[in-house]
């Protein structure tokens, strides 16, 4: 005797919320803003959104075993500068040996960040602070002040961001984005239907209970370290491809985006709840927000950090509203249910 | 509780040990190092980290994190120079900007206290935000001129060599160390960041509590940022950006616990020594900025690492001398029947 939205489970109506609000946003910026509901709205929101959300992919799988990698930003800078002076030191190099590099580098630097966590029982936060201004510092010291620039990148790599691979009437659908919708559904189905995604969600909700079930939860947070790292070094690709003009500075700041989307996309900070779906469409809202709002009330480019802060405390601050009403809906319910 | 004071003996000593080696390289490699000037250059350099890194142990043993720190000061020298160049006198802009900080500590107080939503995630929001409020005020230009009293309180000494700053952290030093270590207020600060259950369930009021610690911690950055508005001479937006690192990074080196409820100011006082030590000490060897912030980012993981090694390597050996001893009562007893 159930009705359909009584079976909706909280991460599925944070979902559906976030779809709804960016219709909603859609809807008013285009009968607001002359010419927004464009093919250039659309694919400057996405070559943003490819990188910042494919790092968020990553960031939710450390968030949902109650951790946080902040070291993300210079991770994707590293990766973005290393793989990019390689490519321009050996032009013959293959996509598919750039992107492995890419990926091998991410990896073995998050790898770093959990062993340190998981096996040497160092908060997260300090770690990857720790390792953010570390990575950072390796990147310095490697780029030397020098900058890699489009012109001794292989012709290739540039071309990846302008690309168009097919067109739905006036909007492109360009390579970087069609890598994280991919990564997106890959690792949504991979947090729904394998061990390995049930176990993040069983040591985020409990960590003891998940020890005490038997579950190697020191593996699982390794993993999902490396993963994000990984990740972060794939996003250093598609920065890399998106800019062609990398220099010491790349990908700062990336690793704010990528916990304020995961933060909007409904991931609890206290682990055990959320997906990387919504953490997607919170990197999209977030953006599309952003550029809607900026032309839309006419302001200037320097209002656009206030309104993500704002953004990113409703988010939170609704969740915790949100989470509270579902919870006396089920209290009401479940008595209701005892007393039949 | 003897044994947290062994641990806090030991990691204190720990720090006193690290403290005497940067010096005695540092003195080997530059004789002026230990002079009065270059030791008060050297607190003058960072002083208002340290200012904040004072708050920042209430709010961390409190069991709460406060990242906005850095955009407060920030937000706070920006409100100073954009009302002065807008024709306000100085020390009213200086007040507005204090008060300001005010405001945004309570802004965070109340969705931590209040609302109860996690400090991590609505101090992320006040860091975005409240840097994104400065911007807004002061775009992408440069505020300085400010009147020659305001500089030369920032720059040159005011009581016989100490500058108004270097004043004013040793008294913030020694009125929280007092307030923290020896007041019913200080004891309630470690109730609450042991286990804000049960201080509630004990009739703490603990929301109360920790909505004065972020506004405390909220002004105390607003001043820094004032300071360092007046010691640098002039403002952008992206003043202050990135020192909560650093601040965050002093008070976990000072033996405070991430989870809350665990250090003192006494740790804080030696971690500071460290670092400002640590990083003049690199100066003089020519090592650059971005590289002493690396070493201290590396500084700061293995202040936790260590210690969880060599308990981890105890623990081993304990469960190893335990399995031994229940061997060996096994064969007592087969031996007996």
């Amino acid at each position: 005797m159930t009705i359909w939205w009584q079976r909706l489970r909280p991460e599925q109506i944070r979902e559906l919320s976030l779809v709804v609000l960016i219709g909603v946003a859609l809807l008013i910026f285009s009968s607001q803003i002359e010419n927004f509901l464009t093919a250039r709205t659309f694919n400057r929101i996405a070559a943003s959104v490819a990188i910042v959300g494919m790092v968020a992919i990553g960031q939710t799988l450390v968030v949902l075993t109650r951790n946080i990698d902040l070291s993300v930003g210079s991770i994707v800078g590293f990766t973005a500068y290393f793989v990019g002076s390689q490519l321009a030191a050996n032009n013959a190099m293959g996509a598919p040996a750039a992107v492995l590099l890419a990926i091998a580098v991410g990896g073995g630097m998050g790898l770093v960040n959990g062993v340190i966590v998981a096996y040497g029982r160092v908060p997260a936060i300090i770690t990857t602070l720790g390792t953010l201004a570390i990575y950072r510092m390796l990147l310095i010291n490697y780029a030397n002040a020098r900058t890699v620039t489009v012109d001794s990148l292989p012709a290739w790599v540039v071309e990846l961001s302008r690309q168009t691979l097919f067109s739905i009437g006036d909007f492109a659908v360009r390579p970087l984005m069609v890598v994280t919708l991919a990564a997106v559904v890959i690792f949504q189905l991979v947090l729904i239907y394998t061990i390995f995604g049930r176990r993040l969600y069983a040591i985020g909700s409990n960590p003891e209970a998940a020890r005490f079930a038997g579950l190697p939860a020191q593996r699982i947070v390794l993993t999902a370290f490396t993963l994000c790292g990984a990740l972060a070094g794939l996003a250093g690709f598609l920065f890399l491809a998106r800019f062609g003009t990398i220099t010491a500075v790349a990908g700062q700041g990336i690793e704010l985006e990528s916990v304020a989307a995961v933060v909007v996309g409904g991931v609890n900070t206290f682990g055990g709840s959320g997906t990387v779906l919504g953490a997607f469409l919170g990197a999209f809202l977030i953006d599309l927000l952003g550029q809607g709002l900026l032309r839309w009330l006419g302001i200037s480019e320097f209002w656009r950090d206030a309104l993500l802060g704002l953004l990113i405390l409703l988010a939170v601050a609704s969740d915790a509203v949100i989470l509270g009403w579902l919870r006396r809906l089920w209290q009401a319910r479940t008595e209701v249910n005892h007393g039949n | 509780m003897a044994t947290n004071l062994r641990r806090l003996l030991r990691w204190e000593g720990f720090l006193l040990a690290i403290l005497a080696l940067v010096v005695i390289v540092n003195v080997s490699r530059a004789p002026a190092y230990l002079t009065l000037a270059n030791q008060i250059n050297l607190f003058q350099l960072s002083i208002e980290k340290i200012i904040v890194a004072l708050v920042m142990a209430f709010v961390i043993i409190n069991g709460e994190i406060d990242l906005s720190v850095a955009s407060v000061m920030g937000l706070a020298a920006c409100l100073t120079a954009v009302l002065f160049e807008s024709g306000m006198p100085m020390p009213l802009a200086i007040l507005i900007a204090l008060l300001a900080g005010v405001c945004c500590g309570a802004f965070n107080g109340f969705w931590v206290a209040y609302v109860g939503l996690p400090s991590l995630a609505v101090t992320l929001a006040g860091m975005i935000g409240f840097r994104g409020v400065a911007r807004i005020l002061i775009e992408d230009r440069s505020i300085g001129g400010f009147p020659e009293w305001f500089t030369t309180l920032g720059q040159q000494p005011l009581i016989g060599p100490f500058p108004l700053s270097l004043v004013l952290f040793a008294t913030l030093f020694a009125l929280a160390l007092i307030i923290l270590q020896f007041s019913g207020v200080g004891r309630l600060v470690y109730v609450v960041g042991n286990n804000a259950a049960v201080a509630r369930y004990s009739g703490i009021d603990t929301a109360r509590l920790k909505m004065g610690i972020f506004i405390a911690s909220g002004l105390i950055a607003a001043m820094a940022g004032v300071l360092l508005a007046a010691r640098l001479g002039a403002v952008r937006g992206n003043t202050a950006e990135g020192f909560e690192l650093d601040i965050i990074t002093i008070v976990l080196l000072g033996g405070v616990s991430i989870f809350g409820g665990v250090g003192n100011l006494v740790g804080v006082g030696l971690a500071i020594l460290v670092i400002l030590n640590l990083r003049n000490g690199m100066s003089l060897l020519n090592v650059t900025g971005n590289v002493q912030t690396g070493v201290i980012g590396v500084l700061l993981i293995l202040s936790v690492l260590l210690p969880n090694l060599v308990q981890m390597a105890r623990e081993r050996i304990q469960r190893r001398m335990a399995e031994r001893k229940e061997v060996h009562i096994e064969t007592e007893t087969s031996v007996s029947s």
